[in-house]
């Protein structure tokens, strides 16, 4: 167990919180290329991973980071990478390959603005269709989001239990504020903490199959070097992780890896509701945004307008069903992001009529403040 | 209504203004055990540009984490003031170093030698914001000195423990001659 700085209180960065989150999760080993807003945590990790037994390597680029992390996790650890927009761009390709090999790993990307090098240490939550769309192909993928330090240790613990319990990647998006505020909080202790870890195959080595179907839709997932010998690739493989070009294996492939996180939609989606039960008009928040809509929420409601919000901590899948009910029942919604409409698009999409969506949008590297969401929200 | 107070430490790159939010924040969460939020803003300069730290100290816990009206600006130089300045709740409390501050936009304002004092008194201009920390704590009360202290000897590096304490000495000195009017 990692030396954790659990039972009094720490002042920690959002970012740091992730590291602590991360070794409470079991995660022993991280690569990674140091990138603003997301350095501290490659620096913590640096510092933190050899005092327990984990490996920290350096890389020369994101792609590579990926890699490595992908092969650690084969091996047997619990693998971590940290990044943020042009590392995550470059990030994409083994993406992908950890989707369709089943690779679990947590992939921290902490928003800066965009595109391309943009604005290195201003926020933004420009990448929310990039981490669901970013790979190529169907693939199914768990993206989380945070907006407090507390948070960023809860979730990060999370993403980890999620990316073991079905062998995927996880990604955590995080932005340039919840990343640098530094807050009071204190850590849980380690017995409190659920960890998740993947289940391994519990056949002889010449028995196991190593992409066979089962009732998870989860095969259990050897370490290599454990003696059971299988192939790992890229290419739309059978049972055995060979290449195939057969309709039916390519069919039950593509299908189970979505079944995977679809069957199980209602223990990925996370969501936290404030004030909803006789709300009129509701926010629709995630990340650094949903402390300021809080607190436009309860001032509102001081203004004697029935105000609620509902903060989305899994983005993707897209918690439709959280939605759904609140959407047939209040008089309108507003979605603030610093983006130019990315969840206010797909709340849109599961809208169809149901209610007026109006979205409210920040580009300019600028937290979207209290003051102007209360303002929208007395004119919905 | 909870109680919600915050400060504005702003100036230029490498005066060491998002360390003082840190210790500031440190002092008031982790010594005097209020809800505390530290937040910054810089540009990707190593040094220069505009930066700015902000700490929000409240009795619940804290939601939108920056400032919304400061109840206490400190202006480390001339750009800082003006921009800032007009950010400052009614009746706020402005506390400029006055090595790099000459206009000033309010006859309120605190003018004390931050940075020449440092220069002067401990050969260091590099301790310029313990100095000021110094001053602002004893001027606003927002943490018990002990705590500042205690935070302060906790975040510098070692072998510089004497420098800081001498600096945080000069500046509760600078804000005391102040309140008596000397300065």
């Amino acid at each position: 167990m990692a030396e954790l700085r659990s039972g009094r209180p720490l002042l920690l960065q959002g970012n740091e919180a992730i590291v602590e989150g991360a070794l409470a999760a079991g995660c022993r080993f991280f690569a990674g290329y140091p990138i603003t807003p997301a350095t501290e945590i490659s620096e913590m990790m640096a510092y933190r991973l050899p005092a327990v037994g984990g490996t920290y390597i350096q890389m020369e680029d994101e792609i590579a980071s990926l890699g490595a992390v992908i092969g650690a996790s084969l091996a047997g650890a619990k693998s971590m990478t940290a990044t943020s927009g042009p590392g995550f761009s470059l990030m994409q390709e083994n993406i992908g390959f950890a989707c369709i090999a089943e690779v679990p790993c947590v992939i921290v990307n902490v928003m800066r603005g965009g595109p391309s090098t943009g604005l290195p240490t201003k926020p933004s939550q420009g990448d929310v269709m990039q981490a669901r769309w970013g790979t190529h192909g169907d693939h199914p993928i768990i993206v989380l989001s945070v907006s407090t330090t507390r948070e960023c240790f809860d979730i990060t613990v999370k993403a980890f239990n999620l990316s073991e319990k079905y062998r995927t990647p996880v990604i955590l998006l995080s932005d340039e504020v919840v990343a640098h505020t530094r807050e009071k909080i204190q850590l849980p202790h380690p017995e409190e903490i659920e960890v998740i870890d993947r289940i391994k195959p519990n056949m002889p080595p010449e028995w196991y199959i190593p992409y066979e179907d089962n009732t998870r839709g989860v095969p259990p997932m050897a370490v290599f070097g454990d003696g059971y010998r299988y192939h790992v690739t890229g290419l739309v493989h059978d049972v055995r992780g060979f290449p195939t070009e057969r309709a039916d294996e390519i069919k039950a492939f593509l299908t189970r890896i979505h079944r995977k996180i679809y069957q199980n939609y209602f223990d990925i989606i996370m969501t936290e509701e404030e004030h909803v039960d006789d709300a009129e008009v509701i926010v629709i928040t995630y990340g650094a945004v949903a402390r300021s809509a809080k607190r436009a929420v309860r001032e509102a409601r001081k203004r004697g307008v029935k105000a609620g919000m509902i903060k989305l901590i899994t983005l993707w899948p897209f918690p439709r069903q959280a939605l759904e009910p609140h959407l047939k029942r209040v008089r309108a919604v507003l979605v603030p992001e610093m983006n130019f409409g990315q969840v206010s698009r797909e709340v849109k999409r599961i809208n169809q009529g149901m209610t007026r969506i109006e979205k409210m949008n920040r580009i300019d590297g600028q937290l979207i403040t209290p003051d102007e969401i209360l303002t929208r929200l007395l004119k919905l | 209504m909870a109680y919600r107070y915050e400060l504005r430490l702003s100036g230029s790159g490498g005066q060491g203004l998002i360390l003082a939010g840190i210790i500031l924040a440190e002092a008031a969460g982790i010594y005097d055990g209020k809800y505390v939020c530290q937040t910054q803003s810089y540009g990707p300069e190593a040094r220069g540009g505009a930066s700015k730290s902000e700490v929000v100290i409240s009795d619940e816990e804290i939601d939108y984490p920056k400032a919304i009206k400061p109840d206490v600006l400190l202006a480390m130089n001339q750009k800082a003031c003006d921009t800032y300045f007009f950010d400052l709740k009614h009746g706020g409390m402005l506390i400029v170093d006055s090595t790099f501050v000459n206009q000033l936009p309010t006859t309120k304002a605190i003018r004390l030698p931050f940075t020449s004092a440092a220069r002067k008194e401990l050969k260091k201009e590099v301790v310029a914001n313990v100095v000021a920390l110094g001053a602002l704590v004893t001027l606003t009360g927002v943490v018990s000195l002990k705590s500042l202290e205690a935070a302060l000897m906790n975040r510098v590096p070692p072998g510089t423990e004497d420098l800081n304490r001498k600096a945080l000495e000069l500046g509760i000195q600078l804000a005391k001659s102040h309140l008596q009017g000397g300065l």
